[in-house]
């Protein structure tokens, strides 16, 4: 896997092959940065397809479009779609496009596996999808898989595990490739902490996807062997224990959450300085802050699960760990908004998106900091108040960061401006329907509505209804997004290589669109 | 690039994919870490698999707990599962028979066994069971309907907090009984 470095750099001219099979054959970074991409982008509206489905039945009390069984498969695909599918292979796109270009490499350091990782993704995507036209259809226990009810699940049950085990086995090989990159193709001169932030919290996050998937990988295998094998690790009857999964889920579980914001942490800390003409503030504190919450989030699993039955020293060790975590969240926030402040700043696209994602998170840490007090997360846990939180969290805060990203770094990537005003559009009617959509639902939950219900009683149709209509607002906002990027892509006004005004960083000293090998000279590094 | 960068490179790959393998074997290895866990702590609601050696205790003639008895059966298969009554007063130190009722509504013989859970989750180490119909499989022949006994003891280190114990059995269907 590692010759073809070397291959290539005896021939740094040369560039891409043509036709399909440049695709399938790629081991470019940047080729494979933008399949990343691409495929996200589908994924994003394959699930988003299925989250209007949710909506459409939830905009009334009773029983309007879909079957419950289909209703119950559709919130579990939805959640498997969105977090495996679209965020998680967005975030590696985008290193793989921008790590490169950050620490002046010229690729990935192990392009092959590189390319490998990528086309687990569409097998294991494939696979997973085709459950829904088993009989007895797809997954419906939720993305959680909690035992014994997942073990109810018909033929889907091994074609859902085997994805899962693609997925992680695609992400793993993805964060093995950042780490060796990282930390041994580093051009002279880049000192680690001399790193652009993106490229930090990405290497954070290949730690913890290391530490976790597996985690999920083994859990699953032995659902898949509870079912077939005969073994009871979770079947009470054989001596097993079902919330021992619950267990080992969100040990992996909430490293997971971590894995889908740290880079978009990183994204936002690239971003604010840029539009705000000002070096980020608190650089070191930025990286430690990462650091911690990337320790801490190994030892908060079972907030996850604190009405199961735990003792009380469990629950308070619980609490309090996972309040902890506020403290670093905080000092990143504070950072930025110092950042911001005194800048001489403008608002173009990106740093809308990135604006409303330090707004918008900190609404989601705030109701995480609620789910955290254990005696009122009995009240709120399996509500729509946690479907509230975590779409504050991974909605206006992954998806925004990676939205900006896009915005961002588009024009780097294709040479051409995309269409300022366009952008904007986008921005508004996203910010503004993702709030009609997402904040009623703290309302709701609060209330009492379940999570995960295809019917519910008629004190909550008023507010579902509000949900529902920012919900399609949002969903149809989304369009928009894929026609500025397609248009981008086709055309537009050129974009020079600083793109951005005293934009700082390695990738803005590279023309737009970059050499299909990015630095095969190191460059100097100030 | 130089070949020792590639051999840099594939070292590096290759500690940071054993840790990942690694990382797998550890998610196995929780599941007797959490069991090791909930031994020494006594969380978890679990009481012993075997019968409790009969100790004698000091009654407390003071002091009253509620003991209530609870019965699930697991996957909704039809079968009836009862407790005799479903609440004692007990008095910690001293020794109590009570039992459950299960009938087999199948026309086949099938062998079952019944899981306990005792709540609150620290109460469970003061529950001492000398005699349970859960620490054996269970034999029904088709349309059998019998009683099960159940003999314990509460030891009176209960914690003075826990006035009401509940201890939840869910019967679960083993398959057909096997000739031996
Ligand atoms: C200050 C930081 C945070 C705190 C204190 C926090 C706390 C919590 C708690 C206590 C729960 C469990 C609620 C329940 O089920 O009753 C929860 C659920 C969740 N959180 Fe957070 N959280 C924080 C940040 C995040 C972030 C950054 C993400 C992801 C980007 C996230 C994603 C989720 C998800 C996906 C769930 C629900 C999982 C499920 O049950 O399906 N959280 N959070
Ligand atoms: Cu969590």
């Amino acid at each position: 896997m590692t010759t073809t470095t070397a291959a290539h750099a005896e021939h740094p001219e040369h560039g891409p092959a043509r036709g399909l099979m440049r695709w399938v054959t790629t081991t470019n970074h940047k080729d494979i940065g933008t399949l990343y991409l691409l495929f996200a982008l589908t994924m994003f509206f394959v699930g988003g397809a299925m989250a209007m489905v949710i909506r459409a039945e939830l905009f009334q009390p009773g029983l309007q479009f879909v079957e419950p069984q289909f209703f119950n498969q559709m919130t579990t695909m939805h959640a498997l779609v969105m977090i495996f599918g679209a965020v998680m292979p967005a975030f590696v796109g985008l290193a793989n496009w921008q790590i490169p270009m950050m620490i002046g490499a010229p690729d990935m350091a192990l392009p092959r596996m590189n390319n490998w990782s990528f086309w687990l993704l569409p097998f294991a995507f494939a696979m997973l999808l085709s459950t829904l036209f088993l009989t007895g259809g797809g997954p419906a226990g939720g993305w959680t898989m909690y035992p014994p009810l997942m073990l109810q699940t018909g033929e889907a049950l091994p074609f859902v595990i085997f994805a899962v085990h693609l997925m992680g086995i695609s992400s793993v090989m993805g964060a093995i490739n950042v780490i060796v990159t990282v930390l041994n193709m580093r051009a002279p001169g880049m000192s680690l902490m001399k790193m652009p932030l993106f490229v930090w919290t990405w290497l954070i996050t290949a730690f913890l996807l290391i530490a976790a998937m597996p985690v999920l990988a083994g859990a699953v295998t032995m659902l898949l062997t509870d079912r077939y094998f005969g073994t009871a690790f979770f079947n009470a009857a054989g001596g097993g224990d079902p919330v021992m999964y619950q267990h080992i889920f969100w040990f992996f579980g909430h490293p997971e959450v971590y894995i889908m914001i740290l880079p978009a942490f990183g994204i936002v800390s690239q971003i604010i300085p840029t539009f705000a003409r000002k070096p980020l503030f608190g650089y070191s504190s930025m990286v430690y802050a990462t650091a911690s919450i990337a320790f801490l989030s190994f030892i908060v699993w079972a907030h996850h699960m604190f009405t199961v039955g735990m003792p009380l020293a469990g629950e308070l060790f619980f609490m309090y760990t996972t309040m902890l975590i506020a403290v670093p969240t905080g000092v990143k926030v504070f950072n930025w908004v110092a950042t911001m402040w005194r800048g001489s700043m403008t608002f173009e696209t990106p740093m809308l998106f990135a604006v409303a994602f330090v707004f918008l998170f900190t609404i989601g840490g705030f109701s995480g900091l609620m789910l955290a007090i254990t005696p009122v997360d009995f009240q709120y846990h399996d509500t729509y108040f946690v479907v509230a939180h975590f779409h504050y969290v991974l909605v206006t805060g992954a998806v925004f960061a990676i939205m900006a990203a896009a915005y961002f770094w588009l024009p780097k990537w294709t040479g051409h401006r995309y269409d300022e005003r366009l952008g904007r559009i986008h921005f508004w009617l996203s910010a503004v329907s993702v709030n009609v959509l997402f904040f009623p639902q703290h309302f709701l939950g609060l209330a009492g509505m379940p999570r995960r219900i295809p019917d519910y009683a008629v004190q909550f149709a008023d507010w579902n209804m509000i949900s529902s209509l920012g919900g399609f607002a949002f969903g149809t906002s989304q369009l928009l997004f894929l026609y500025i990027v397609v248009k981008t892509i086709r055309g537009g006004a050129r974009a020079g290589a600083e793109v951005w005004e005293e934009a700082h960083g390695l990738e803005w000293t590279l023309p737009s669109p970059p050499p299909y090998h990015s630095f095969t000279e190191a460059p100097e590094v100030r | 690039m130089t070949g020792e960068r590639e051999r840099a490179n594939r070292r590096l790959t290759l500690r940071i994919a054993a840790v990942a393998v690694a990382m797998f074997g550890f998610g196995y290895a929780l599941v007797p870490l959490y069991d090791v866990f909930c031994q020494v702590t006594g969380l978890n609601g679990k009481t012993g698999g075997r019968a409790a050696a009969t100790e004698a205790y000091a009654v407390d003639p003071d002091r009253l707990v509620t003991v209530e008895f609870l019965a699930t059966v697991n996957g909704g298969e039809p079968w009836t599962f009862r407790p005799a009554v479903a609440r004692l007063r007990v008095q910690p130190g001293r020794s109590y028979v009570t039992h459950y009722l299960a009938a087999n509504p199948t026309g086949r013989a099938v062998t079952v066994q019944a899981v306990p859970s005792v709540a609150p989750g620290l109460a469970a180490q003061h529950f001492h069971k000398t005699e349970c119909f859960c620490f054996h499989r269970q034999d029904f022949a088709a349309g059998e309907a019998r009683e099960m006994p159940l003999v314990f003891t509460i030891d009176p280190a209960l914690p003075p907090e826990v006035g009401t114990v509940s201890l939840a059995y869910t019967l679960f269907e083993l398959g057909e009984t096997r000739a031996n």
